[in-house]
């Protein structure tokens, strides 16, 4: 097998499984920093027995998330060694930084957070997990800078045959970055936010617990109207911004072969041939693509046959006659108009059900709940269609403009390699996934009731060391 | 100095720290079926090492960007030659870190059991496939003219880099059983002093084989004779000591010795491939060094700049952890993991 399809099919199934867990645990910690504060500040006590028991499963969530991501960082070195020599004076930077200014932080806080809370004054407590929150925040912003050099590189200068660095703030202030990183963030935010609602609704259909389940679906419900319209928001900015900077995969996002009319229509469905490069069966909506692209109702879209004329005349020169600029489209369009609908639902969802708690009727409304299990989904869909638009439409470059991915790949590594270590993190993955989803309904079905600290007649029914010794 | 040269030195450091301190998490790992009896008193093994393994691994991931970001084409050859051994390296630390997270989370001995047998495996073949690693290094890999190296079997596995995994893990067994001493009380606490101080000859054993081994089959000791000598010796007295002070039972300065030990060891190794970080066994011509596959001066000077701001904060509050959590774990009170 081809060892760039291995490598390529690796990179996208750990990173795809590592972000399951990242965005779930930027957005759980958050929201368990606020739950904590309500705790300090209001002095209820059933602030703290959310704090702990979303923490608890914040934990189950971050152990798996953390574990996976030692691979991404070992990866590019391991099948991607070209890539880090052509990038890693400019790229290996903000992974560096990563863990000495996150890692660290988020690992020490966590430690001190989960085993402190008998051992530190509450206010110390509370900013632990301040501090884990924000940990977990900068871990994005980094790998963001590092993936944003990757779309839209700035702040180098080719020398030596390879990027080197020459502007750490323009790095830092990449207009990539700064449109990617409140659109990924929000996202986490919706992620936890729905992760809440949904567990709640779940223990709130079946009458358990129900003013503690209340009080955390009331919470995610806010979260996730402020995530979604955030995500909403951010997504347009971004949008934008990629028709400036990288046109192609606007094109292939749009499924747009030739120049568009002015004002040009939105997509919204379309059958897509790639042979004939041509779209059968297009339900368009007027004026919507123009909006989306420029915030008016008039301005056309490049196509990408005009794109492939123009890349060819000015990339040609660096990868080779005869490159096929144009990403793998079907999949582009159809991430892209996945993560738009699953954010769709994603902003009505909270509408109707503050809708709903404003009319009282939030408990009651048991269509609402059940609608709110699958929903849990939603932001793991968005966040994996989202992603895989915005890397498999910057195809064929691994970083745009200056390196291909078939350039990429580690020449000294055979396939057989790739594969079998694949199949060995595809075997892992899928045992950590099965005990984790066990373990969280197992922990969802105990409740926030038997958790130490929180009850403790309880507690000595569930001293494991009865059962240990 | 060049810039270059002292990123050589801070990475040196980090991997200092991250033997000194995952160090003594692996040795607690394999303690746990070496010098533990039961359930219980595993469970208070891992409640030791509960609030810092994590952070103490971050120590590694540290190690890893910084090569990445100081020498990208050491971080592409290494990681790219050593594929197998780091892919199993990468499973143990994950098959670790979600083992203590999830090792008691159903009150069942069986479940338990089989979270602790991972624990207890992948804190032995950590260090000892790192040491593997290590120490091949040192020896020399067959790196070609383009930089790259496609390792044979005996390239990675050979008497050298299998006694250098042994010393490794050793030392870091060591290390684990005086941080039990000091963490814990009764009965684990008599049990792992008296398992440390026939551990500590074992040590001195390995290490002298180990360095009669590097002075057959290596060129460290011709390239930095005076400097080499003197390690050796700092570390044949630094764990002397440590055999003495387990013996007097000041369990704080044996622990400091072990660790002043594993970090002149990981000091020996760096000294020994100064200048160059991976030495070519094909041809000297080859040799990667700290001048030919750095990043540039303005990357390194950032990184610099970066890493002088925020090292101090995370060692104060590393420091400041370890702290808060200075009491003994007992079985008297409620174990989170």
């Amino acid at each position: 097998m081809d060892p760039i399809f291995l490598a390529r099919f690796q990179f996208a199934a750990t990173t795809i499984f590592h972000f399951f867990f990242v965005p779930l645990s930027i957005g759980l910690v958050l929201m368990v920093a606020v739950m904590e504060t309500l705790y300090v500040v209001k002095k209820n006590e059933l602030y703290k027995k959310m704090a702990k028991f979303w923490g608890h499963l914040f934990l189950i969530n971050f152990a798996v998330g953390v574990v996976t991501g030692i691979i991404q960082e070992f990866q590019f070195g391991m099948n991607w060694s070209e890539y880090s020599r052509f990038v890693g004076d400019v790229f290996g930077a903000p992974l560096a930084i990563e863990a000495l200014l996150a890692f660290f932080m988020e690992s020490t806080f966590i430690g001190l957070w989960i085993f402190g809370w008998d051992r530190l004054s509450k206010k110390l407590h509370l900013a632990c997990i301040w501090l884990v929150s924000l940990g977990t925040i900068l871990s994005a912003v980094w790998i963001l800078t590092a993936n944003s050099f990757m779309q839209v590189p700035v702040g180098y200068v080719m020398k030596n045959g390879r990027a080197e660095m020459n502007d750490f703030l323009a790095l830092i202030t990449n207009g990539q970055l700064l449109v990617e990183f409140p659109h990924v963030l929000t996202g986490a935010i919706c992620t936890g936010a729905f992760f809440v609602a949904g567990v709640s609704a779940y223990n709130l259909l079946k009458k358990r617990n129900i003013v503690f389940y209340k009080k955390s679906i009331q919470l995610a419900l806010i979260f996730g109207l402020i995530g979604s319209i955030g995500v909403a928001l951010s997504g347009h900015t971004q949008a934008q911004y990629l028709v400036k900077t990288q046109p192609m995969k606007m094109a292939a996002a749009e499924g747009i072969w030739k120049d568009t009319a002015d004002p040009a229509p939105w997509s919204a469905f379309a059958l897509i041939d790639t042979k004939k490069q041509e779209n059968k069966l297009e339900l368009n909506i007027p004026y919507a693509l123009s909006f989306l692209s420029y915030s008016k109702f008039e301005g056309s879209l490049k196509g990408m046959e005009t794109l492939q004329k123009e890349y060819t005349a000015k990339y040609d020169s660096i990868v080779g006659e005869g490159t096929n600029y144009i990403p793998p489209v079907k999949t582009t369009y159809w991430s892209f108009r996945l993560m738009i609908g699953f954010g769709v639902a994603m902003i009505l969802l909270p509408i109707i059900g503050l809708f709903l708690w404003k009319r009282g009727r939030l408990v009651g409304s048991t269509w609402f709940l059940k609608f709110l299990l699958p929903a849990i989904t939603f932001p793991f869909l968005a966040n994996t269609f989202g992603w895989m638009m915005t890397e498999i439409g910057r195809q064929p470059w691994s970083v745009f403009g200056l390196m291909t991915t078939a350039d990429a790949v580690s020449p000294n590594v055979p396939a057989g390699m790739i594969l079998f270590s694949t199949i060995m993190y595809l075997l892992v993955f899928t045992i950590l996934l099965l005990v984790m989803v066990y373990l969280m309904i197992r922990e969802i079905k105990k409740g926030p009731d038997v958790l130490h600290g929180v009850d403790d007649k309880l507690l000595t029914d569930s001293d494991p060391f009865k059962v240990g010794a | 100095m060049v810039l270059s040269e002292l990123w050589f030195v801070l990475i040196a450091i980090v991997f200092i720290g991250f033997f000194f301190l995952e160090g003594f998490d692996f040795g607690v790992g394999m303690s746990t079926r070496l010098v533990a009896k039961n359930q219980t008193e595993r469970s208070v093994m891992v409640n030791t090492i509960g609030p810092f393994w994590d952070a103490n691994e971050v120590w590694l991931l540290t190690g890893g960007g910084a090569i990445f970001a100081a020498f990208p084409h050491w971080y592409a050859t290494m990681f790219s030659g050593y594929y197998l051994p780091l892919l199993v390296v990468l499973l143990c630390l994950i098959a670790r870190g979600v083992s203590f997270e999830f090792r008691r989370k159903v009150d069942n001995p069986r479940w338990t059991n089989i979270w602790d047998w991972a624990i207890f495996i992948s804190s032995i073949l950590s260090p000892f496939l790192l040491g593997v690693l290590f120490t091949s290094m040192l020896k020399g890999m067959p790196i070609q003219k383009d930089m790259n190296m496609q390792p044979g079997f005996t390239d990675f596995i050979n008497i050298y880099s299998l006694w250098g995994g042994v010393t490794v893990t050793l030392l870091c067994f060591l290390h684990g059983l005086h941080f039990l001493t000091l963490k814990t009380s009764g009965e684990i606490r008599r049990r792992a002093t008296l398992l440390a101080k026939r551990a500590a000859l074992a040590v001195l054993g390995a290490l002298a084989i180990f360095v009669v081994l590097s002075w057959m089959m290596t060129d460290i000791f011709e390239a930095h004779l005076v400097t080499e000598l003197m390690l050796v010796g700092f570390i044949v007295l630094a764990y002397g000591l440590t055999y003495y002070f387990i013996s007097k039972k000041r369990e704080g300065l044996a622990f400091t010795m072990s660790g002043l030990g594993l970090a002149l060891t990981v000091s020996a190794i760096f000294v020994g491939l100064f200048p160059r970080v991976m030495i070519s066994s094909i041809n000297k011509a080859f040799d990667l060094t700290v001048y030919n596959a750095s990043s540039g001066d303005y990357s390194l000077k950032i990184m610099t700049i970066v890493a002088v701001t925020i090292l101090p904060f995370v060692l104060g509050y590393t420091i400041w952890s370890y702290y808060i959590f200075r009491k003994r774990v007992t079985d008297k009170e409620h174990l989170t993991y």
